[in-house]
Parts: C-alpha cells; sequence; structure tokens
C-alpha cells in the first residue's frame, strides 16, 4: 500500500514539518517500504483482543493535592528563544 | 586500575588502595588516549568530575557516610536531564538546552557519590540503531572503528567497551541499551517498564522507554541498577515494590534454571555465526546444570511491524512540544517572515487559490524551526506517527498495534509458565559498517528484530558477551525473564560469567593506539 507524495505533503503540514521537494520525495518512497511492511499486521485475528496501551498496567495513581515548590518563572522560561521575562513571544497567530 | 571491573574498583576505593581523583584521572587519560577514535563522548566534564572525586576523597577520610557508588566515574547517555547544564539528545534542537532539573536518575547517581565523567552520544531523541543520527558525530565501534557500535545507546556502550569508565547509563526503547551492549561486547540490561523512574528521561516512547545500566560484568550492571532502581512518585507508571539488593545476591547461581529457546528466534535472517555462539553459550548453561525446552512466541513476527506503529505514534506526540517557542532551537524570525511574504506577494499575483492554505507566521514559524532542528530519522519517525494517528488510519495502525502488543505480552506469559528465563540472540548478526543502512530505513527496522518485543511486553532483558564473529566482532546473547525479576536476569547472566571468559576480552583498539 504505498502513499502518494500529495499525502505525505498534507501529513506534514499535520506534523508541523516543511520538506524540502527532495526530502518528500524520498520520504514518500521510505514510508511507502515501512507502511507496505506494516500490511503484515493485517493477517492477525484481533477481532476479541483489546488493545494494550501500557504493559504494566499501574491503576489510579493519585497524590494529595497539596501545594509543592516548583519551578520559579524565571527558571521555566529561561530557555525561550524569545520572551519578555512573562510571556513566550511568537509571530502573529492568524493572518499577517 | 584500567581493565578492573567497577566491582573491583569499588573494593580498592574501600580499602584505601586508591582515592576517586586518582581513578578519575586515569579514566580521562584513557578518554584522551582513545576518544578521538571512538567519540563515544559528547563532552566530557573534566573539571567538575575531579571537583566531585575531590569532595568524595574527603568525605571517606572524613569517615563519612557514603553513597553505593562512592567515587566510581559513570557516564550518562545525553537524553537525561541534568540541572543548568547541558542536555541535547543529540539534536540540534536542543543543542543549547540547559535543563531546569535533575533526571530522577541523575539525582539518584549524585546522592550515591558517583563521579559524573561526561555525557555521552546516541542517536537523536534516541531514535535509531547506530548512533550516527546523532546531529554531531557518529561513535565508533571500538572493535573496529568501520563499524557502528549500535544504539542508541551507542556513545555509553562503546566508552565502556574502550575502558574509558567503568560505568554507563542508557535508555532502552525498542533495544537501545541491549544491541550496542552485543554490538560493543558488555553487559546491558533494560530493567521492567517502570522499575526506574522516567522523570527527567526525555521522552521518545513513553510507554516502551525505560532507563538502565551499561557495564563489563552483570555484577556491575547489578551495582548500577541498585542505584537507578525504585520508586518515584513524580513518575506514574514507576512502580512502587520493594528493590532487592541486587549486588549482594547477583553471584548465587540460579539452581534448576529452566531455559526457554524461542523457535521463531532460530529462523531465517540469522547470522550463522551469531546462532553458533548463541548455541553454544546454551550448551554452557546446559553444562551448568539448566534444562533446554523449546517454547513458541507466535507473535514475535509481528514485533517490529507493532513496534514501529507504535513507536512512532508516541514519538510524534511526545515531540510536538519542540516548537521554538518553549525552549530549544528557532528558525531565524525575520528570514522565514521574508521568506512567507514572498511566498504570499507571488501567490497573489498568480490569483492563486493556495492563498488561503499559505502557512500562518506562527505555523511557519513551527515548521522551519522543526525543518531544521531535527534530523532525517526523526523526521521520518514523526511523519510516520502523525500518519498512523492521522483521521482515517488510526484504526488500521495505532489501534491494531495495540492489540497485537497484547498478544505480544500473552505469548511471555503463556512461555514464562514453563521456563524461567528465555535466551536467544539479541541482534541477527554483528556490527555493520557505517554507511551501510543509513538510506534503508526498513533494513534498519529489522535489525531490531530481538529486541523491540521485550519493551513491547513490559519485560526486562539483558545481553551479555557470548562469543565473537571470524572478523573479530562481539556477539551478544539476550536473557529476557517476567517482569520485575532483574535479579533472576542477573543472577542467570553472572552465572553464565562465572563460567567464561567473553567479558573480559578487550578490543584490540587499546593495544593499538599509542
Amino acid at each position: 500500500m504505498a502513499i502518494s507524495r500529495a499525502e505525505v505533503e498534507k501529513v506534514s503540514l499535520l506534523a508541523r514539518l516543511l520538506l524540502s521537494p527532495e526530502e518528500l520525495d524520498r520520504i514518500t518512497v521510505q514510508m511507502g517500504q515501512v507502511l507496505d511492511y506494516m500490511q503484515l499486521l493485517g493477517e492477525v485475528d484481533t477481532s476479541r483482543v483489546e488493545p494494550m496501551a501500557h504493559a504494566v498496567p499501574v491503576c489510579d495513581v493519585l497524590r494529595e493535592d497539596a501545594v509543592r515548590p516548583s519551578l520559579t518563572p524565571q527558571q521555566a522560561m529561561a530557555n525561550a528563544p524569545s520572551s519578555d521575562g512573562e510571556c513566550y513571544l511568537v509571530p502573529a497567530v492568524l493572518g499577517f | 586500575m584500567i581493565g578492573l571491573t567497577a566491582t573491583e574498583l569499588l573494593a580498592r576505593l574501600q580499602s584505601g588502595q586508591c582515592t576517586s581523583v586518582e581513578l578519575t584521572e586515569a579514566f580521562l587519560q584513557q578518554i584522551d588516549r582513545y576518544d578521538g577514535h571512538v567519540r563515544a563522548f559528547l563532552r566530557v566534564d573534566r573539571q567538575a568530575a575531579l571537583q566531585q572525586a575531590r569532595a568524595i576523597d574527603r568525605k571517606r577520610q572524613a569517615g563519612q557516610p557514603l553513597g553505593k557508588l562512592a567515587g566510581l566515574p559513570v557516564a550518562v547517555k545525553d537524553v537525561l536531564a541534568t540541572q543548568d547544564d547541558l542536555t541535547t539528545c543529540a539534536s540540534r534542537m536542543l543543542a543549547n538546552f540547559r535543563a531546569p532539573y535533575d533526571a530522577a536518575v541523575v539525582a539518584q547517581l549524585k546522592a550515591a557519590d558517583a563521579v559524573l565523567l561526561g555525557r555521552t552520544n546516541m542517536d537523536e531523541f534516541a531514535m535509531g540503531g547506530s548512533t550516527e543520527n546523532s546531529a554531531f558525530h557518529p561513535t565508533r565501534n571500538p572493535w573496529d572503528l568501520q563499524r557502528i557500535p549500535g544504539g542508541s545507546s551507542g556513545g555509553s556502550a562503546a566508552c565502556v567497551a574502550a575502558s574509558m569508565v567503568p560505568l554507563a547509563v542508557g535508555s532502552d526503547t525498542g533495544g537501545s541499551i541491549r544491541q550496542p551492549a552485543g554490538l560493543c561486547g558488555i553487559t546491558g540490561l533494560k530493567p521492567t517498564y517502570g522499575r526506574v523512574s522516567r522523570f527527567g528521561l526525555v521522552a521518545f516512547a513513553s510507554s516502551l522507554d525505560q532507563v538502565g545500566p551499561l557495564a563489563q560484568t552483570a555484577e556491575d550492571a547489578a551495582l548500577l541498577l541498585e542505584v537507578l532502581a525504585g520508586h518515584d512518585p513524580r513518575d506514574a507508571t514507576s512502580l512502587n515494590r520493594p528493590v532487592p539488593p541486587y549486588h549482594a545476591l547477583v553471584r548465587q547461581p540460579l539452581q534448576g534454571l529452566r531455559l526457554g529457546l524461542v523457535r521463531e528466534h532460530f529462523a531465517e535472517g540469522l547470522d550463522a555465526q551469531v546462532e553458533a555462539a548463541v548455541r553454544e553459550a546454551i550448551r554452557v548453561y546446559e553444562s551448568l546444570g539448566a534444562t533446554v525446552k523449546w517454547v513458541s512466541l507466535p507473535h514475535s513476527k509481528y514485533a517490529v511491524a507493532t513496534y514501529y506503529i507504535i513507536a512512532p505514534c508516541e514519538a510524534s506526540s511526545n515531540l510536538a512540544r519542540y516548537d521554538g517557542a518553549h525552549y530549544g532551537y528557532r528558525t531565524d524570525q525575520a528570514a522565514m517572515l521574508a521568506e512567507l511574504s514572498a511566498e504570499q506577494k507571488e501567490l497573489k499575483k498568480a490569483g492563486s487559490p493556495a492563498l488561503d492554505d499559505l502557512d500562518s507566521p506562527l505555523v511557519r514559524l513551527y515548521r522551519r524551526t522543526r525543518a531544521a532542528g531535527f534530523g532525517p530519522e526523526v523526521k521520518r519517525r514523526i511523519m510516520l506517527g502523525t500518519y498512523a494517528l492521522s483521521a482515517g488510519y488510526y484504526d488500521a495502525y495505532y489501534l491494531k498495534a495495540l492489540k497485537v502488543r497484547r498478544l505480544i505480552r500473552e505469548d511471555f506469559d503463556r512461555a514464562f509458565e514453563q521456563v524461567d528465563l528465555i535466551a536467544g540472540p539479541v541482534a541477527p548478526a554483528p556490527a555493520f559498517k557505517l554507511g551501510e543502512k543509513i538510506d534503508d530505513p526498513l533494513s534498519m527496522y529489522l535489525f531490531d528484530l530481538y529486541t523491540v518485543s521485550t519493551n513491547l511486553a513490559g519485560i526486562g532483558g539483558i545481553s551479555i558477551p557470548c562469543g565473537f564473529s571470524s572478523g573479530g566482532l562481539p556477539i551478544g546473547l539476550q536473557l529476557q525473564a517476567p517482569p520485575l525479576e532483574e535479579e533472576r536476569l542477573l543472577r542467570g547472566a553472572c552465572m553464565f560469567q562465572q563460567a567464561t571468559d567473553w567479558h573480559t576480552r578487550r578490543p584490540g583498539l587499546l593495544a593499538a593506539v599509542p
């Protein structure tokens, strides 16, 4: 089951990646090969199998709802590429 | 001192035969001598390490209580947060990232009075099996510098193999501790999911990631695991179970061991020399009193397909956090805006309907940042995961894989009703050459066929040296055990090492380099 270049381009937007034309060509072929291989799973009957999201189920992990020390805003923002000390600065979210 | 095990070095430190400063200096000299060839380290923290060593020596002299690793140098994979220090994941994205806190295991190493010698190279964000995906430089196998050390913890495996450090910490999502340990001729253990805290471990695939030890021997791995393991309320998947005294117990052989061999492991694709070494290792176990029984893991042929759906899905979700806004690399904003407005002008002039679909400045910032910050393998996995989770494909890929994952786990549960440990190859062949598989992701993924099912099932596994190819490359034996049976894994590995000397062999590099 090959994947088309147009589909790969659409996925690159969903993934917030910008791929060059060469990258798109290469990834289209490579994803196609990998997805073909995944078809192997089609032969397994899973009609009566529950999905397993975690290998060792741990239930109801709760903690006291208590105030605890945490990072200061300065610490939390120390790695920000751009900030005004209180907020992260980003370009326009909508339009220009 | 070089060439002694961590356990032997610890005894020398305790008896005053050497100091931590002397030991640290000796290993720093090894690094000076060999790491220009191997390039296992991303950074060596010379001054900080010597400072820690001096402080620990002083504590010892003053008769103060000391931690379990007091004075021993340890190397840490660059995927574990270290407060106020760089934590790069071998990615351009995090090249300048300084973590605001210590990972749980880093804090535990510090509390155990380990000397943190440096940070080891890896495949970017732990994605890969060769350490060629590091954004900074590849690491080479100390046994043959033309070959890969395995991965993703290739730096951690190579620095132990080249005697540049006695102990190293790695992480294992689909084999990333066991496979490089096998290809470098050392011992590496992936604990049961939840045995070791993931707090501060940069996330790749959260339901599969686990931190573990790499060392020369199972006895040394036991020493380090004892420090790494334990419950941590900051990791909700961490298991609240007591940690056995692994190091005190490890030398006790397993009586009446029932060893399982998996029919599906000895099928097509397995290198003949690897198979011969593994079968010889089984004979050693038989000579030690183990009984061998064939078992079946009927869904093992689906493990690679299952893994390469689940891991990329989790990765695409986890790596969404690298947005150029909160931390990490950001593209040049002015250049990005200029590019976008040129595109806008062009489309307007042409009256193209594509104008409506043009990225907003924020979306283009994300896309440019991630295009430049991530390397090819990380992009490939993000793309695969995003596709498999996208509308219309979720049931066919992700949900299907989660169901097969349960069947894989049930196979193990049934097998462990009949046997105590499962033994088999850790990788289908010895280390391959740099560049050999770099353009063929599927063949790279298929190299993981013996290791990924351990992570999917959430159980523990260990890789130990069991021979060499005719070309002098190490071959590893993998043992797998039921959940939380790390003690059994370590004792099973140690009884083999008490009867063989593969784990004592060191690469010729150490003699070849002046």
